[in-house]
């Protein structure tokens, strides 16, 4: 992985010292709370319903093992001794004293990571593949593009006063794994007709209030160009984005309302000024970058472990969690392992520090010191010897991190909601656990199959309501928490948005509703048929008789 | 005297920033003593009679184009880019485009909800002068904000102040 360089950690220490004055000035009074708020949030640093939280950057959510260490040390120094994986793959303390967190960053620095532009109406934190490296259908490795996009939008001097949060995604493979159709701008690594490197560049995607698809606005821009290309995409947003009306800031917004013609043509003509520049991108920093990702060591290994199939024959569990949590893997001999944060009786994408300190060992034993975070809100081991995974399995189990639920519906994404989160309409958290308590027979859902559950405790959307199959967002009816729910999203290739099915429920009765939902789906499906796909082909009124009878009310 | 900082020192700073009151046309207008910066609207209603008067300057508010005063930039020697709001970061491109589309070598003066947290930003986008709000910083906390000049060394990026990106500018061994 990328390891920092005197200037990487130069720019990193800088800004700890930057923001430890920031911080100084705001305690001492020389920083207004309106002042000090869009500078803490360039810092990850939010002040939320009980304390601040802070989001630490998780680049593309690939780390060592000594950075999982560092993390859950400070959880355990500074805060409650457990930490968050965000939808973007970055980790969150829920509960650090503002006084704290220069130190808590400090300590980060040192092991080459940051909260730098996890917030803000900045570029965030770049997200991608979980998979990148190590998955068969990797067209072109998407970590040395995405760390070179990281290092351009490191402290950015003309776009650090967005309109508003600008996110980007990256994907190398086949299939999207990193949801760049819903992203400010969504890049798909591709190779030309000459087999040369560039991108596809699809711009003003995203959840949120608005959800819309993004819009292809090059289909190929060549690799050497990329960081002059969305510059010029950055300039136009940030002179021409609405800044009236935070709601309409996004540049999906402004996209729509100039059409993708003439964005690009504003984009292009923009870009004619730098293309060619001394910007533009050179082999030998491609290289320099990439050198940091090649393979690691791996053992020439039969395609498959000779011990594996009679360790699964002789053990359901481990074999229903084979079936799920664990991927073919491009080498032969290894697999990629979903360390599952989604046991039922904790919030979706927490893990204590004990366990993070266990998963940084298993990384060190398993997978060559490294892990990974996912936008699902679990953890990647990507390099694991087949012959390894019952060992592995049995460690994790007894842990509380083998859930044997990967892609499954109660591998259920979830924003902090209410419970933490000062933006929230309704709580997310409780309505995760309500679905995982109903649906506790791993029979009947690895039955069910593929089945994406994905909640937002507001319009904000963190939870990727919009893109799950089933999606759940908390409003507020005059005060109250209610629980509207949508059918048909779905993120990958075939990206879509659900539809709200009608009006919304009381939190009490949103498993009875999944559980409706789910009746209808298995009367109706053909034999392997996916919940998305019975969706697909029959449409939302089945699942709206199912769930209101027949005379479905409108919806208020 | 308002305080302003240029190449790196803070001095005093006499001019004016000339505001219209709300229904004041462009037109009617009597000009102060001494430098002052005018807004875009007075500039293009007068510009005929303005263009090289000595310490004349025009100001930009964050909505206004750079655009509009590229044509005009040989007979002005300052421009000034206002931020209504530290967080309205329109200025930073439109400082970038008059140095860089516009080959501009006069003044570029950062004026408004100006804080020392930009200045490093500020300086790396074509301002030369940073203007704080009156009563922002005492001196002393003025003299401080220096330091916020070098809140970093080697930026990766290329700005107007460094033609080449860091992996232009510097050998990185992998």
């Amino acid at each position: 992985m990328y390891r920092y360089d005197p200037y990487d950690q130069q720019i990193v220490d800088e800004r700890v010292a930057q923001f430890r004055d920031q911080t100084r000035r705001y305690l001492a009074g020389e920083l207004t709370d309106d002042e000090f708020r869009p500078l803490r949030l360039q810092n990850g640093l939010y002040v939320q319903r009980h304390a601040p939280m802070l989001r630490v950057a998780v680049p593309y959510g690939l780390m060592s093992s000594t950075q999982a260490r560092t993390l859950a040390a400070l959880a355990r120094k500074y805060d409650k001794g457990y930490v968050h994986v965000s939808t973007r793959q970055n980790i969150q303390y829920n509960w650090p004293a503002i006084k704290d967190v220069p130190e808590m960053l400090a300590e980060l620095a040192q092991v080459e990571m940051h909260a730098i532009q996890t917030s803000g109406a900045c570029i965030r934190s770049i997200t991608s593949d979980p998979f990148a490296g190590v998955i068969a259908d990797e067209v072109i490795d998407p970590r040395p593009w995405t760390e070179i996009l990281r290092q351009w939008s490191t402290l950015h001097p003309e776009f650090a006063f967005l309109p508003r949060k600008f996110k980007f995604a990256v994907n190398g493979a086949q299939n999207d794994r990193a949801v760049i159709q819903c992203h400010d701008i969504g890049l798909d690594l591709r190779r030309n007709a000459a087999g040369e490197i560039g991108f596809r560049v699809l711009v003003g995607g995203g959840l949120g209030r608005t959800p819309i698809i993004g819009e292809e606005i090059s289909a190929f821009v060549p690799w050497q160009h990329i960081l002059t290309y969305c510059e010029a995409i950055l300039r136009v947003y940030n002179l021409h984005g609405r800044r009236d009306n935070l709601y309409k800031a996004r540049i999906k917004i402004l996209v729509k309302a100039l059409g993708i013609e003439e964005f690009r043509r504003q984009v292009e003509e923009e870009w004619a000024h730098s293309k060619d520049g001394p910007r533009t991108l050179t082999e030998a920093e491609v290289a320099r970058v990439s050198a940091y990702f090649t393979s690691p060591a791996y053992a020439e290994l039969p395609a498959t472990d000779a011990g594996l199939e009679a360790q699964r024959a002789a053990n359901p569990a481990f074999n229903a969690w084979m079936k799920r949590n664990v991927l073919a893997h491009k080498v032969p001999g290894y697999a990629i392992v979903i360390v599952s944060l989604k046991n039922p009786s904790v919030a979706p994408g927490d893990i204590t520090s004990d366990q993070f300190d266990l998963v940084a060992d298993l990384a060190d034993r398993y997978s060559f010191g490294e892990l990974r975070t996912t936008h699902e809100q679990n953890m990647v081991l990507a390099d694991v010897r087949q012959s390894d995974l019952f060992a592995l399995w049995e460690v994790l189990r007894a842990n509380g991190l083998a859930t044997p639920t990967f892609g499954l519906l109660t591998d259920i994404i979830s924003c902090p909601g209410g419970d933490f989160c000062a933006l929230a309409n309704a709580k997310s958290i409780p309505i995760a656990l309500a679905i995982q308590a109903r649906f506790d027979d791993l029979d009947y859902l690895h039955d069910l199959g593929d089945l994406e559950l994905n909640i937002s405790g507001c319009m904000n959307s963190c939870g990727h309501h919009h893109v799950g199959h089933i999606g759940i967002l908390g409003v507020d009816k005059n005060g109250e928490e209610w629980y509207q729910v949508s059918l048909g999203g779905s993120q990958g290739n075939q990206t879509s948005l659900g539809k709200v099915i009608g009006r919304s429920f009381a939190a009490a009765d949103v498993p009875d509703v999944i559980s409706k939902i789910v009746d209808v789906f298995v009367a109706q499906r053909t034999a392997g048929e996916r919940f998305i796909e019975t969706v697909r082909r029959i449409g939302l009124d089945p699942f709206k008789l199912g769930v209101y009878g027949a005379a479905a009310p409108e919806r208020k | 005297m308002p305080k302003i900082i240029k190449n790196g020192c803070v001095i005093d700073d006499a001019a004016q920033i000339l505001v219209l009151d709300e229904g004041q046309a462009p037109e009617a207008l009597n000009l102060p003593e001494g430098p002052v910066f005018i807004p875009l609207a007075v500039w293009q209603a007068h510009k005929n009679t303005l263009a090289g008067r000595a310490g004349l300057g025009v100001w930009l508010d964050s909505h206004e184009s750079v655009e509009d005063l590229a044509e005009d930039l040989d007979s002005i020697g300052a421009v000034a880019l206002n931020f209504p709001k530290f967080t309205d970061g329109r200025a930073y491109s439109g400082a970038a485009l008059l140095r860089t589309r516009y080959g501009f070598k006069g003044e570029i003066r950062a004026i408004g909800d100006v804080m020392r947290d930009q200045f490093f930003f500020m300086q790396r986008c074509g301002f030369d002068v940073l203007q704080p709000k009156a009563g922002k910083y005492t001196d002393t906390q003025l003299e401080a904000a220096l330091a916020s000049f070098k809140d970093f060394s080697s930026p990766y990026q290329a700005a107007v102040d460094e033609a080449s990106p860091l992996f232009r500018r510097a050998q990185r061994a992998a």
